[in-house]
């Protein structure tokens, strides 16, 4: 191997105040990101005997459920879809943003072996995290899919919207993940809060039930939450009912992106010294 | 020749656990819970005051030539690791600053990031991303990568399938064909057969050869030696000394041999156990107190004992461990017929297990302790006294021939005799 004539010269010292984001580092790092994360995907599939086959089968699950508990013995109403399309198409996108929150708030903490022996970019931990359960998303999808053509709804072009409403879910969870995720470094207990502050969270989303039972005073506030354009975006997309896009949804999209920026700094203020607190 | 690796008063301090207070009454009990999530927050966002704080590195500073094989040796707690971690950038340095140039690789832990679930071919791809490796690097180093590991046959098993040697082998290979320009390693050759360590220090010793700089941590002083021309020696965060290797580890070693003084474990008393080891000393022939020792020299392991009531049925288990903890000697009271344990009267009394001279091969080890006793006509047994891991203790070999690089497990020399024979 040559070597090169110039080569990089790393400083180490300590990092007074706010440091850069250094995105750049994080892209020179891709490939990592990409094991990491097809890592965490094998790894959790690898040795289960129905293997892939659990992705679908929690939501199918819950889907049977609300299905039963919400539209059977409630009789709650599901905008002239079937019940069980109505509250799958919610459950997808829900499960995903769920599994990748927690996942993504826990990361740190988990993957302390490999954090305390090599450096790489820590940002590539949480956000692996928030990644990898976009792979269910897409299985639990296909049954979607399935669910729809069984039940003979025809789809829309506003189908390609799907892809924004994913990525609006993914940034939602990668923002809460990265905050937890450094907030729980120094305090551990953060992460009981977040996972029932999320479980609570489902109740504040029209997953189980219409979002146009909510009281009209409650509207503005319930609103605010990102998780219900997703969700309705997604019933829009695919079903033709509840919100699709409207400008009210900005407010919620922008405390997002504020979330995730902030929460980036505040990573980053902290990763070079992660070893040390946990 | 250029200069590598630059440290410059590199400092590092740790915020270490204030004095735990104890009192245990309820009131106070519940005023602590009630008022905790205060005095955490405090106590975490406050900057720590001295004697909540420990330098594991102060002022430090160095200079490696690149192409260069440096030694870094010094007692357990040093400082060594630390220093590794602040230039492989897993921790970030309290105070001063460390240069670098060109690409770094660190081996701090064989091993880090293999998946146990994934395949030894996937565990390369993995492993190498996270050392920084590109995939077209590893694809071009793949076979090589695979035939020094030597575990071929099961590139497409996952790794948790692997014996320990098999996984070993496989994380260094992966390691040593990164070609950094700087390259961390510590103490990964511990684990390993003696034949693979070989092929790793010869490696090694290529890797230098060629031009890349590396920096080694080994308790190995053997291994320190024969790969490092220069060691760096480094004493409670402290530079003591940098230079060629053989006077380092020298003067290292001497500053071993005067350790000493204090007990080298101590119990509280517990007014429960019939039976406790309050005391232990590790002694040399001379009844100075010590942790290291020569192989020519008897170690002599001295208990203090007290003894509350009589405990029919008592003996005691001793054994000796290597740092990977596999037991190399075990030895019970029964060894010493009659068991000395058993008639013991209420008091004090000291107990002394001694480890003959050339026995063990030089290496470090540790003492494990613990006392039952026999109950019942079924011989039943019942731990009265477990202290555990009491001591540890390295053994060093100054007066054979072959000295410290014996291998295997015993000192012990064996007679040979060559006498000339007629023909018939």
């Amino acid at each position: 191997m040559t070597k090169t004539a110039t080569k990089d010269v790393l400083v180490i010292q300590p990092s007074r105040g706010w440091s850069q984001l250094e995105l750049g580092e994080l892209w020179r790092y891709r490939e990592m990101l990409w094991y990491l994360t097809s890592r965490e995907v094998k790894g959790r599939y690898r040795q289960m005997a129905l293997g892939p086959l659990w992705i679908v089968l929690k939501p199918l699950l819950d889907m049977v459920v609300f299905s039963a508990v919400f539209g059977g013995l409630a009789r709650l109403p599901s905008e002239g879809v079937p019940y069980p399309l109505f509250t799958f198409s919610a459950i997808i996108p829900w499960t995903y943003f769920f599994t990748a929150a927690s996942n993504s708030s826990n990361s740190l903490v988990q993957r302390l072996t490999i954090i305390s022996k090599v450096y790489f970019p820590r940002l590539v931990v949480p956000f692996s995290a928030a990644v990898a359960p976009l792979v269910d998303l897409a299985a639990s999808f296909v049954i979607l899919l399935g669910l729809i053509v069984f039940y003979g709804v025809a789809l829309t072009p506003a189908i390609l919207m799907l892809p924004f409403y994913a990525l609006l879910a993914f940034l939602t969870a990668f923002a809460i993940g990265l905050w937890s995720a450094t907030l729980a470094v120094r305090f551990r207990d953060v992460n009981y809060a977040v996972t029932y502050a999320l479980r609570m969270g489902m109740y504040a989303t029209p997953v189980a039930y219409s979002a146009t039972l909510v009281p009209e005073r409650w509207e503005l506030l319930y609103k605010m939450n990102p998780m219900f354009w997703v969700v309705e975006g997604f019933r829009w997309a695919l079903l033709g009912i509840g919100h699709g896009p409207e400008p009210l949804m900005l407010v919620p999209v922008a405390g997002v992106l504020v979330l995730l920026v902030s929460g980036a700094y505040v990573f980053r203020r902290l990763e070079t010294n992660i070893v040390d607190l946990i | 020749m250029s200069t590598a690796l630059q440290v410059e008063a590199l400092s590092k301090r740790y915020r270490i656990g204030a004095k735990e207070r104890h009192d245990w009454t309820l009131r106070d009990f519940v005023v602590r819970v009630a008022s905790s999530p205060f005095t955490y927050l405090q106590q975490t966002l406050r900057t720590p005051s001295e004697e909540e704080t420990l330098w594991a590195l102060r002022d430090v500073s160095f200079e490696v030539e690149e192409g260069q094989a440096v030694g870094l040796v010094g007692a357990n707690g040093a400082g060594k690791s630390t220093l590794l971690k602040i230039i492989s950038r897993i921790t970030e340095p309290t105070e001063g600053r460390a240069v670098l140039h060109g690409r770094v690789a660190s081996l701090l832990e064989i091993g880090t990031g293999f998946h146990p679930e994934l395949t030894g071919r996937e565990n390369i791809f993995l492993n190498g991303a996270i050392l920084g490796m590109r995939k077209h690097e590893i694809t071009r180093k793949f076979d090589e990568i695979v035939e020094f590991s030597g575990v071929g046959r099961f590139l497409d098993t996952p790794v948790k399938r692997y014996s320990s040697g098999m996984f070993v082998r496989l994380a260094f290979a992966v390691a040593a064909h990164l070609e950094p320009d700087i390259l961390l390693i510590d103490e990964v050759l511990a684990v390993g057969d003696a034949e693979f360590r070989k092929k790793c220090l010869g490696k090694m010793s290529r890797v230098a050869k060629s031009g890349c700089t590396v920096l080694f941590v080994s308790h190995n002083m053997a291994a320190v030696q024969d790969l490092c021309a220069t060691s760096l020696w480094i004493d409670h965060g402290k530079l003591q000394a940098i230079g060629p290797s053989e006077d380092v580890i020298s003067s290292y070693l001497k500053s071993l041999d005067s350790y000493g003084g204090d007990a080298v474990y101590r119990s509280a008393a517990a007014a429960d156990k019939a039976f406790q080891v309050r005391e232990v000393n590790l002694v040399d022939p001379e009844g100075e107190a010590s942790q290291a020792f020569r192989c020519d020299d008897e170690v002599r392991v001295e208990l203090l004992c007290d003894v509350r009531e009589p405990v029919p049925g008592l003996f005691g288990e001793f054994e000796i461990r290597r740092r990977d903890g596999s037991t190399v000697l075990v030895s019970d009271s029964f060894d010493t017929p009659p068991n000395a344990l058993a008639g013991l009267t209420e008091g004090r009394c000291r107990l002394r297990i001694t480890l003959p001279a050339r026995s063990l091969a030089p290496g470090e080890y540790q003492v494990w302790l613990s006392f039952s006793r026999t109950v019942g006509v079924q011989g039943e047994v019942r731990v009265v006294d477990e202290p555990g891991a009491v001591a540890y203790f390295r053994l060093s070999d100054h007066t054979s021939h072959r000295g410290n690089r014996r291998a295997g497990f015993f000192s012990t020399m064996l007679r040979w005799e060559a006498e000339p024979v007629e023909k018939a």
